[in-house]
């Protein structure tokens, strides 16, 4: 006996728009018999996972600076994934336009001027891309697998942060810390609404981003581009689209957006350069990119609600004793379910026995 | 006949009441057929009349919904095609399914079930092949083989087998008429050993030749059991069609001298650009203004590669090689060939022509963008969609192209709607040059005979057109000159008044003495 897809004629578009929410359903079931196996109240851990950080302003906040960069990385990827190609490195992008926006602040802390801020988003934002194009153009050139490529430099992105901050740039000052040394003044991204918590303009980028992106995709001729040559290749190049610049293009775009969350991240939450400065963006905006259906506006939404997944998973792991790989778990099986739910609106299930036992039953 | 009791005759096969639906589609509707021993029965319909389905489930690869198989006057239930083939049903499918970097001999190894030595196999292939007439070294490369050849191989695998019916899905649709010609005598051969055959096909002439008995099918349902021998071609073409195809009218072109010529290919040359595609070599060719100019060939002989060249989707290296009204556009891709005033249809609707998941006013837009870019884009480069959708009105209109939803997704429409689309696409701009490889492929008589007409009539209001096709019968309608691809090389072309089927038939087969074999390739033979 096997398992069997077969597609379906025609699909629900009942089920096609409740799809996220079944997923979001199913997946927080599976967490309530997973915390439930590991001995922990579920009831109680899907509280603090889901509503306790709801409750009040200052975590509101939080929930914000923690959409900011999954929105922004996740728009970006969506440009990429839409077109076919598989930018799995949004960590490493987002860790170098950390990088590369820091190095104002970091290397020239005496360089103290309002246009600071403006030259660090701008050149977070090239930091990223740059990082991107280096799968796009091995794509391109020598048809690299882009998934492995930019998957493998994202460990090196993360090393090599690792070694500028316990080397060339730790703070004088720091007591052999491995860190930077704190942003001044005019390098800090501002808070949108300092009276009542800490989110930051990071927010605003990611709403900004999300709706140029969005009315790119859905609007215009290059939307258009991207969405044929992602479909299909062969009907782009008849178009007379080149999907080799194509691919450039989506890296580039991908990486500024990772690259610009990840300098508004450090300018904005961190306010310095540490070893590790992000908890996994990269990769849970992929589940974001996906949740929100690659749509840059449905992203928005899928964005907030993995930041409450960090923002409860944290709060779990305060309350009731969770460990982070049960946080992690849970999160992953977020997207389990969302490519199930959306591959069972596409396809059925059939079972299928072998042929001799059916010709056995037969006879 | 059809009538009696299934399990009493001494029918081969036995069909009753077979009926497979998809979703609201009945592809077979209550399909009876019987099939008697050494006898070649013909199974005629259009495409889309549920041949494939029928033929798929006696094959196992379906399951009917309802009906049942009699095989020799026994109810069976065919599950799988190995349990077809160990019933003794044999099939050769029309798109082969062949490793090209394997040996013949390797190839018919995959399909055998125990692990006879290779050795052994290729004994047994080569015994066939010789009794059955069917030339083959099972030790050449498929990639190396011709259509025809790897035909041969699907042919003699089934055989291997020892089948008692041997279904063949469109069998000629690759091969030349002296192609045809020898397969129709190992046809002959088979029957007379006492095996049965069930022939696929939609070309009249030849089931009025070989076949005994037919049945034709229209909209999945059985419309007549007949003996071919004794219908006319337009008799059974009206079986199939329901009503009498409306032929195409093609007045002789005014020859008059100055025809300007409007695209010219001089010695065109492409490398292959996979291992498996073929070479083109010094191709050249000139269409002028009025005219229609059809490329014959077995498919597989560079069609498709002239095809991007031509095109732009691949360019050349020198800039001359290729001209449109005049431009040299050699170097310039498919957008700025548009711009110069060709247009250009695939041979693939689906993924190459037209992008599947996209909607028609989308498709449109797809191969318009550049060309209607005044009209269709905005600022910032936004899309005007209310005026693609009025055009895509327009060209549904104008090609009659039947559509469930107003504007539905490519994928939803049938072969011969979309590929009425495409072309209407193209012909809405009036094009001064229109490229169309396989305008009719796969597509029904009523729209192939509109798609034919419709390109005619714009050779005839002044443009120039080239028609590559496999099928003779739509060239020979269509041309008024007709030249043949082989082994990427393009012969000269014949004017209409001179070509016979003969004459072209031997071209395809590659006896041109034009160009003479290369000293290389008599070495390898």
């Amino acid at each position: 006996m096997r398992l069997e897809l077969v597609k379906r004629p025609q699909q629900s578009t009942l089920f096609s728009a409740l799809s996220p929410f079944i997923a979001f359903g199913l997946t927080i079931v599976a967490g309530a018999i997973l915390f439930a196996a590991l001995g922990k109240d579920p009831i109680e851990t899907l509280y603090y996972y889901f509503i306790d950080p709801l409750t009040e302003t200052w975590s509101l906040h939080e929930l914000a600076i923690k959409a900011a960069p999954l929105i922004l990385i996740a728009v970006g990827l969506s440009v990429c994934f839409l077109s076919s190609n598989w930018n799995i490195g949004a960590e490493g992008q987002f860790i170098m336009g950390a990088i590369a926006g820091s190095i104002l602040p970091v290397l020239f802390p005496d360089f103290q001027f309002w246009f600071v801020l403006p030259l660090m988003l701008i050149m977070g934002m090239a930091g990223g891309a740059a990082y991107a194009f280096i799968p796009a153009i091995l794509k391109v050139r020598f048809n690299t697998n882009e998934i492995l490529s930019s998957l493998m430099l994202v460990y090196v992105a993360q090393l090599f942060l690792d070694w500028l901050v316990r080397g060339p740039w730790r703070n004088p000052q720091g007591f052999n810390f491995p860190e930077t040394r704190n942003f001044h003044e005019y390098a800090i991204l501002p808070e949108i609404w300092s009276a009542s918590g800490r989110a930051h303009w990071g927010f605003v980028f990611a709403l900004v981003a999300a709706f140029v992106l969005w009315f790119m995709l859905s609007k215009t001729l290059k939307g258009f581009e991207v969405k044929v040559i992602g479909q299909s290749p062969r009907a782009g190049r008849f178009a007379g689209f080149s999907a080799g610049r194509m691919v450039v293009f989506a890296f580039l775009v991908s990486g500024a957006m990772a690259g610009l969350a990840g300098i508004s991240e450090v300018a904005g939450a961190i306010g310095q350069l540490r070893p590790t400065i992000s908890p996994g963006y990269g990769f849970t905006a992929i589940i974001v990119a996906f949740l929100g259906r690659l749509n840059p506006l449905g992203i928005v939404a899928a964005g907030l609600i993995l930041a409450l997944t960090y923002l409860g998973g944290e709060a779990a792991q305060i309350s009731v004793g969770l460990s982070d790989k049960v946080v992690r778990a849970f999160q992953g099986s977020i997207l389990f379910f969302v490519l199930a739910c959306d591959t069972l609106i596409h396809y059925r299930v059939r079972l299928v026995r072998p042929a001799q036992k059916a010709e056995a039953a037969h006879a | 006949m059809d009538q009696s009791d299934p399990s009493h005759t001494d029918a081969l096969l036995a069909v009753r009441g077979l009926t497979k639906i998809f979703g609201s589609l009945k592809a077979c509707d209550n399909v009876d057929l019987t099939i008697g021993r050494g006898e070649i029965h013909a199974l005629l319909g259009e495409n889309g009349a549920g041949k494939s389905t029928l033929v798929k489930m006696l094959f196992g690869s379906l399951e009917p919904a309802s009906g049942t198989i009699f095989w020799k006057g026994e109810p069976v239930r065919i599950a799988s095609p190995a349990q077809a083939r160990a019933l003794g049903i044999g099939m050769v499918f029309q798109h082969f399914s062949l490793f090209e970097a394997l040996t013949a001999a390797e190839n018919i190894a995959l399909s055998i079930d125990d692990d006879t030595p290779i050795m052994k196999i290729a004994e047994r292939a080569r015994n066939l092949s010789k009794a059955y007439g069917l030339p083959l070294d099972p030790f050449s490369h498929v990639g190396d083989l011709s259509v025809g050849e790897r035909q041969r191989i699907e042919i003699i695998r089934c055989l291997l087998q020892e089948p008692e019916l041997i279904i063949l899905d469109e069998p000629t649709s690759v091969l030349t008429p002296q192609e045809a010609d020898k397969l129709f005598e190992t046809l002959e051969r088979l029957k007379g050993e006492g095996k049965s055959i069930l022939y696929i096909s939609h070309r009249l002439e030849e089931v009025k030749r070989i076949c005994d008995r037919a049945t034709v099918l229209r909209h999945g349902k059985v419309v007549g059991h007949c003996d071919p021998k004794q219908e006319t071609a337009a008799s059974l073409a009206r079986m199939m069609v329901g009503l009498e195809v409306q032929n195409v009218t093609r007045d002789v072109p005014a020859i008059s001298t100055d025809r300007k010529p409007l695209l010219e290919i001089e010695m065109l040359s492409r490398k292959p650009a996979t291992p498996f595609s073929v070479a083109l070599r010094d191709i050249s060719v000139t269409v002028h203004a009025g005219e229609v100019l059809g490329i014959a060939g077995v498919a597989g002989n560079g069609q498709g590669e002239f095809f991007e060249a031509v095109s732009g989707e691949a360019l050349q290296d020198r800039a001359d090689t290729v001209r449109v009204a005049g431009h040299t556009v050699g170097r310039l891709g498919i957008s700025q060939r548009r711009l110069k005033g060709a247009a250009f249809v695939p041979e693939e609707r689906l993924g190459h022509g037209a992008a599947p998941a996209m909607r028609l006013s989308e498709n449109l837009f797809l191969s318009r963008y550049r060309t209607d870019a005044r009209d269709y884009i905005g600022a910032a480069g936004t899309i005007r969609t209310s005026r693609i959708a009025a055009a895509a009105r327009r060209i549904v209109e104008a090609m009659d192209v039947r559509k469930s939803a107003e504007d539905p997704e490519a994928s939803a429409l049938s072969g011969g709607n979309l590929q009425k689309f495409i072309i209407g696409r193209e012909l809405d701009r009036d094009p001064k040059v229109m490229v169309v490889n396989q305008p009719t492929w796969g597509v029904d008589a009523g729209a192939a005979a509109r798609i034919r007409q419709a390109l005619i009539d714009l050779a005839r209001s002044g443009s120039a057109v080239l028609v590559i096709s496999q099928d003779l019968d739509e060239l020979f309608e269509m041309s008024d000159a007709i030249a043949v691809m082989h082994d990427g090389q393009l012969s000269a072309p014949i004017p209409i008044g001179e070509a016979t089927y003969e004459k072209v038939g031997l071209l395809m087969g590659g006896a041109d003495a034009a160009h003479p074999p290369r000293p290389f390739e008599e070495e390898a033979v």
